[in-house]
């Protein structure tokens, strides 16, 4: 059964690496945004040395860090999820003797394998020729950041997939769609990191599940979290994991009390 | 054994009211309002293994809900079901390794890869093993002459091609209960007949118990040993084709042309003796309908004395005509009373 579950990220990738013309255009328009946010932050600096307890140079890495993590855990699993749910394809997927849910993860495993491979790696290469970003030098740190992308990855993939579900309660949850993307681009750190954040919001963001999808994995690649700490922010992630697993449970058992196959 | 269990099944849905204009969309964005709708209501029915049972109904008689529920896609509101020995919506995984299903309106393979992709990936899926896949499927391929469309991507294949190609996927893990909904839409009558003929074959060799929705009455005369007719979620009958025929179909219908012209009135002083009805075509045609209860050789022997004869033509009510006249009589009941 585990093979045809990697059978799921093999063929995607594949699908993918059909279509890797789309994503030429992407690594440009990744550049742009990272030497934007560059320039932007190089102003705010102005003459100080630091902000936050972030210097220009760890901002800068940080930037770019997290938006070619963005390139590897983004995926469209709510939308793919909702169309297959508004067109009754989800039927489909349902006489099936596997886990719909967790063959839209390995799908969405595969993509994002891809996105790794021919865009971030890529795209990583490039930034680091233009801008001053540095990275760290000792392997563990490398070890650790792997293994915390993934969780963003997975906790990301989740807030979509639970995004992608609400499709069997609402007639149309476009909108929905769009704040859930909005939210987790600001909320995760992506555009500002979230010690910029005043202190009443960043408290708030403790006990949100966003910030374990860029702020946490980048600040212990950028070295600003001590490696003392590390262990407890990883322990986070691995936290909102579990928990999230709970609402998606409940979700899809309620859902398929509910389900209204669209067309009859 | 039986191979499909079905006790007061009941499934209702609430469908979202929309209410009319701008205040009702502003109504609505606050508080929402639903229709109940029942698209199953209590039906019961029984099917043994090894036989082909044909699902027939008007569009929205609750045919589709009640093989989604059959097949563990949806969840019944009230009433007891086993299909296979199992409950199709509790144990869905161990369940559906056991039944194949073919929507004629959806393809279950993946769009973007060859057809010999999806069958290995449904191998992996269904864990079948190498060996067994490979008999399976040498046989269906030969059987239903896929041979070259195997590396062809899904979406390359013309409506037919696809069909037989989604039977296949079907059949591969080889269930012992294969449904199929609305199987033959949109084919053509090469396609549907070679189709119907494999289903056959599978259904005498193999002994796959079938359940099929159809509006193609052929397809049911073609397979079907028996009927359930759904109509507005109700079972209104539930049987043999053949009995369905005589029991909705009122009469035969006969064809005179007459070598000369003939009157009315002498062609019913003819049949006096019998219950049935002329009409004239015009001067050298006419009809006579008689009954079941009037037996075709005592009316021909009747006119046959009586008047020249060019040529006659009886014309039996087929199954469109039947089920046309229930569809449209709405409900057994009423149907009843007329035979």
């Amino acid at each position: 059964m585990m093979s045809a579950y990697l059978d799921f990220i093999r063929i995607r990738f594949i699908m993918m690496l059909a279509y890797r013309v789309n994503y030429y255009s992407g690594i440009i328009i990744y550049a742009i945004n990272i030497g934007a946010y560059y320039f932007l932050w190089q102003a705010i600096y102005g003459d100080k040395e630091i902000l936050a307890g972030f210097t220009l140079i760890q901002m800068t890495t940080y930037v770019a860090v997290s938006w070619m993590a963005r390139a590897f855990y983004f995926n469209n699993l709510d939308r793919e999820i909702a169309n297959e749910i508004r067109d009754g394809s989800v039927s489909v997927q349902l006489i099936r003797p596997y886990s719909y849910l967790f063959v839209k993860m390995m799908q969405g495993f595969g993509e994002g394998l891809f996105r790794m491979l021919l865009f971030m790696i890529p795209g990583m290469i490039i930034v680091c020729l233009i801008f001053p970003v540095t990275l760290p030098t000792d392997p563990t740190t490398w070890l650790i950041y792997l293994v915390m992308l993934f969780f963003s990855f997975l906790i990301n993939s989740q807030i979509n997939i639970l995004t992608g579900l609400f499709a069997f309660f609402v007639e149309n949850n476009e909108g929905m769609m769009r704040m859930k993307r909005v939210m987790v681009d600001l909320f995760s750190g992506v555009v500002v990191p979230i010690a910029f954040f005043p202190g009443w919001l960043s408290a708030i963001m403790q006990w949100l599940p966003f910030q374990a999808i860029t702020y946490l994995p980048s600040s212990v690649f950028t070295g600003r979290t001590p490696s003392s700490e590390v262990l407890h922010v990883f322990g986070i992630q691995v936290l909102w994991f579990i928990g999230l697993l709970i609402p998606i449970w409940l979700i899809w058992r309620a859902a398929r009390r509910r389900l209204f196959v669209q067309g009859g | 054994m039986l191979a499909i269990d079905v006790k007061d099944l009941r499934k209702q849905f609430n469908v979202q009211k929309n209410r009319e204009g701008l205040s009702g969309a502003l109504k609505d964005l606050f508080k929402r309002e639903y229709n109940e709708v029942t698209a199953v209501k209590d039906i019961s029915f029984q099917i043994p293994q090894g036989e082909i049972c044909g699902y027939i109904g008007e569009n929205g008689a609750g045919k589709s809900t009640t093989i989604k529920m059959l097949t563990g896609i949806l969840v019944p509101t009230s009433g007891e079901l086993k299909v296979n020995g199992y409950v199709p919506f509790k144990d869905r995984e161990k369940f559906v390794n056991g039944i194949g299903v073919v929507f004629g309106q959806r393809s279950q393979l993946w769009w973007d890869i060859g057809v010999i992709e999806s069958f290995q990936l449904l191998r992996k899926v269904y864990r079948v093993s190498e060996a067994d896949f490979r008999k399976r499927l040498n046989e269906l391929v030969e059987r239903l002459q896929l041979g070259d469309l195997l590396n062809r991507p899904v979406r390359k294949l013309s409506l037919g091609q696809r069909m037989r190609c989604e039977l296949v996927a079907s059949l591969l893990h080889n269930p012992s209960i294969l449904f199929l909904d609305e199987p033959t839409i949109g084919l053509d009558i090469v396609v549907k007949t070679e189709i119907r003929d494999f289903l056959m074959q599978m259904n005498r060799e193999q002994g796959t118990t079938i359940l099929l929705t159809t509006h193609d009455l052929q397809d049911i005369e073609a397979l079907c040993s028996r009927v359930i007719m759904l109509d507005d979620g109700r079972i209104i009958y539930d049987g043999g084709l053949d009995d369905l025929k005589n029991r909705w179909s009122k009469g035969r219908e006969i064809q005179f042309q007459f070598a000369g012209q003939t009157q009315l009135a002498k062609l019913r002083q003819l049949t006096e003796s019998l219950d049935v009805t002329w009409t004239m075509e015009n001067e050298v045609t006419a009809q006579m309908w008689l009954p079941h209860t009037v037996n075709v050789s005592d009316a021909l022997s009747c006119v046959v004395g009586g008047v020249q004869i060019r040529d006659i033509k009886i014309i039996e009510t087929n199954t469109d005509d039947i089920v046309r006249s229930i569809y449209s009589s709405g409900s057994a009941s009423v149907a009843k009373e007329t035979v």
